[in-house]
């Protein structure tokens, strides 16, 4: 199939739009608000909620015998808000770690839901497969009314981000400020995390307890590379999750056993990939190039100082002089040399004999007044 | 009780002492989610080495399983020393990939081997009877075996290294300056979370491999300061959580590693509530009664400063308090009783006198 092809199908194909359009949906709630959890170190946060959605689900099934996605979502974050307020509380009253307090919640949250599940299996009309599905994720049994409503959720997520836009920074950088400044840093810390919630809980049925976390941490760690600046970064990290959303829906239309969470993790842990090697000023590659650049300049020029010196010793400071003193000192000099040769620093006079050029000259005598600025400070 | 109840009780015990001896020094260094990061990535461990051997009883699939945990903890590392994303972020990064990746060979390569998502996720203990080993002539459990190699292996680590593995978590600093490698140490912690995780998640499945790591050794961490103490309470709290779980799942008719998981939450829920010095109950005591205390100690600095001068017969009496100190009438006649009891104040007709203890107490007060 070839990529117009796999494009048409997003186009016409009923059930790979939709999908697609689901998957794009989530990205962009779970990267936008994803942004803020890891500036504010709390990736880990999405893993945990995600887990902690389980008893939620089993329990919104149990209460109401209903299986539509807003009932079970509805559910899941109720009991998701639940844990936040517990690890509010452990880790505010306790020594514990915040990781240890994460760990707890999303093991034991986890563990109750398993508790409640085996309830519902004994329940012939139960057909836990909807509530499996619900959990494990299979983007693939979306239909046009689930993406609604996770359009709705997320759509109102991102309307109160936006609305408390400032409140949030503040939160994401200095709450100590925020707070005396008067803002109530402790309500708007639980409402943001809250907003999480509502992202981890429609992502859920797309891509999964487990790998949920993913979609939280990994377009905002993307899009922190490419900016500095919050809005930026918000913006990006939902691009890059809807990209990946999108790309894993339409990669895992292509064949069996390519189930959509795991192909949207790996799309969106590529554009990680992609963006900690190449952002620019951030990036990895950058920044070797510019270690070697570095270098090579250091390197230049102490040779070109070294050749400076010694010359200096002759009446003439343009004569050729022998390389072989030079070698002694380092011995690459001569491919050095040639470097500078191309920047016409030096030249060659005869075979291992060099000679300093006369813009060579000025800049060694440059660099020898900086050099010794540097001493005398 | 059958023998099979038993034996799934000893497996439950087991799986729950081992897991606790490594998570008290997960909790204590502060690296708690590595243990969720590890428990899932193993799956590619065992998928990858699967592949080599074809089957899914070589123990050479725990090897796997530990050399992908603790490829996990490098690649984090790595992630992390290039200061582009933060260690929590680095966690969140690497561990869904390499589980994605698991999950799609299985899928794509693997159909048929018992290998699914839900059994890694879940694990079912009741199943574990059925799959026997014969060993030095006894007819065992396989995973009873497993685990309790996998306990030993934990056990003898724990002990061989005991003062390093100390050290290295409560002053990692001196632990480098005297000359043990913080690094490896960490590596050796590490490639136990591995094993034991891999061990573990027959069992339970991975996701409470995190519950019975973690749980226990914070709640012991809240009920003890002593790292000796902590391991034997960790293990204890471990097992009766495994014990009490398996009993609630079969009162129930439900699921073993979540019922043991609950029971663990509650053990935890208790020690966060009713910890002798940590527990919030302790703490609001502990909050009131230096409430009281403090407002006693004021009430005899502020006698002090007006004995002897001509104020005293207004100011040192019980109606001026709610003026002079803004306590509520109630408040005041509550802190009068308590210095009363302890002797520090004397009451004749409404006129309040320091006793000569309750004098040596204001003046140390104010030394202080």
């Amino acid at each position: 199939m070839s990529l117009l092809d796999l494009l048409r199908s997003l186009v016409f194909d009923h059930t790979i739009r939709t999908v697609a359009l689901g998957t794009a949906t989530l990205g962009v709630v779970s990267g936008a608000l994803g942004a803020f959890a890891v500036l504010r170190r709390q990736s880990l946060l999405g893993d945990a909620l995600s887990h902690a959605a389980l008893p939620g689900v089993a329990l919104a099934f149990m209460l109401t015998g209903l299986k539509t996605p807003i009932v079970l979502m509805l559910g899941a974050a109720f009991v998701g808000i639940l844990a936040i307020l517990l690890l509010e509380a452990v880790t505010r009253l306790t020594r514990l770690k915040e990781d240890s307090v994460l760990g707890i919640i999303l093991s034991v949250f986890f563990g109750v839901g398993l508790l409640l599940l085996t309830f519902l299996q004994r329940n012939p009309d139960a057909r836990q497969a909807g509530l499996n599905t619900f959990l494990f994720g299979q983007a693939a049994t979306l239909l046009t009314r689930d993406v609604v409503t996770m359009a709705i959720f997320g759509g109102l997520a991102l309307l109160v981000m936006a609305i408390f836009w400032k409140e949030f920074k503040l939160l994401s950088f200095d709450r100590e400020f925020g707070g005396s400044l008067g803002f109530p840093m402790r309500a708007l810390d639980i409402m943001l995390t809250s907003l999480l919630v509502v992202a981890v809980v429609i992502g859920l049925q797309a891509v999964g307890v487990v790998l949920m976390s993913a979609m939280v941490v990994a377009p905002a760690a993307a899009a922190r590379q490419w900016t500095n600046r919050l809005g930026v970064m918000v913006a990006l990290s939902a691009l890059f999750g809807a990209l990946a959303g999108v790309s894993g829906a339409l990669i895992s239309s292509l064949g069996s056993g390519l189930s959509t969470g795991p192909v949207i993790v790996l799309c969106i842990s590529a554009i990680v990939l992609i963006s900690v090697l190449l952002a620019p000023n951030r990036g990895l590659v950058w920044d070797k190039l510019r270690q070697r650049r570095n270098r090579r300049r250091l390197r230049g020029e102490s040779v070109l100082l070294d050749f400076y010196r010694m010359s200096g010793q002759h009446s003439d400071a343009l004569a050729p002089h022998p390389v072989a003193a030079l070698l002694a000192i380092n011995p690459q000099a001569e491919a050095v040399l040639e470097r500078l040769a191309e920047r016409g620093q030096v030249r060659r006079a005869a075979a291992g004999q060099w000679a300093l050029t006369e813009s060579g000259l000025a800049a060694a005598r440059v660099l020898e007044e900086e050099r010794l600025q540097k001493e005398t400070d | 009780m059958s023998i099979a109840q038993i034996e799934i009780q000893l497996i439950a015990v087991v799986v729950a002492a081992a897991c606790a001896l490594p998570g008290v020094f997960l909790v204590l260094r502060g690296m708690a989610m590595m243990s969720d990061a590890i428990s899932h990535t193993v799956l590619l461990g065992i998928v990858l080495s699967y592949f080599v051997v074809r089957t899914l009883d070589s123990p050479l699939l725990i090897f796997g399983a530990a050399a992908i945990g603790l490829l996990t903890v490098s690649l984090t590392e790595l992630l992390n020393r290039t200061k582009l994303v933060k260690q929590d972020a680095a966690i969140g990064l690497v561990f869904p990939a390499l589980f994605s990746i698991a999950v799609i060979l299985i899928s794509r390569f693997a159909r048929g081997v018992h290998l699914d998502n839900d059994a890694v996720l879940l694990g079912e203990l009741a199943f574990a009877p059925f799959d026997r080993i014969s060993v030095l002539g006894l007819d065992l459990p396989h995973s009873l075996v497993v685990m309790a190699i996998i306990l030993l292996i934990n056990i003898a680590f724990i002990a061989l290294f005991y003062k390093e593995l100390k050290l290295a978590t409560f002053d990692a600093g001196l632990a480098a300056a005297l000359g043990f490698s913080p690094a490896l140490i960490h590596y050796g912690l590490m490639a136990l979370v591995s094993i034991t995780a891999v061990g573990a998640f027959d069992a339970v499945g991975s996701i409470l491999v995190v519950a019975l790591m973690v749980t226990p050794a914070a709640a012991a961490y809240l009920l003890t300061d002593r790292l000796e103490r902590m391991l034997g309470l960790s293990v204890l709290i471990g097992a009766g959580g495994a014990v009490g779980g398996y009993w609630l799942a079969r009162a129930n008719d439900a699921n073993i590693a979540g019922s043991m998981a609950t029971v663990i939450g509650l053990l935890f829920l208790l020690a966060f509530l009713f910890a002798p010095e940590r527990g919030v109950v302790a703490i609001a005591r502990r909050r009131g009664r230096q409430r009281w205390e403090f407002a006693q100690t004021m009430l005899a600095i502020h006698l002090l400063q007006h004995e002897g001068t001509p104020e005293a017969a207004v100011e040192n009496r019980v109606d001026h308090l709610q003026e002079h100190l803004r306590w509520e009438p109630a408040f005041a006649q509550g802190v009068l009783r308590r210095a009363e009891a302890q002797e520090w104040v004397e009451r004749d007709n409404g006129a309040l006198s320091l006793t000569p203890q309750g004098r040596q107490a204001a003046q140390k007060a104010l030394t202080r």
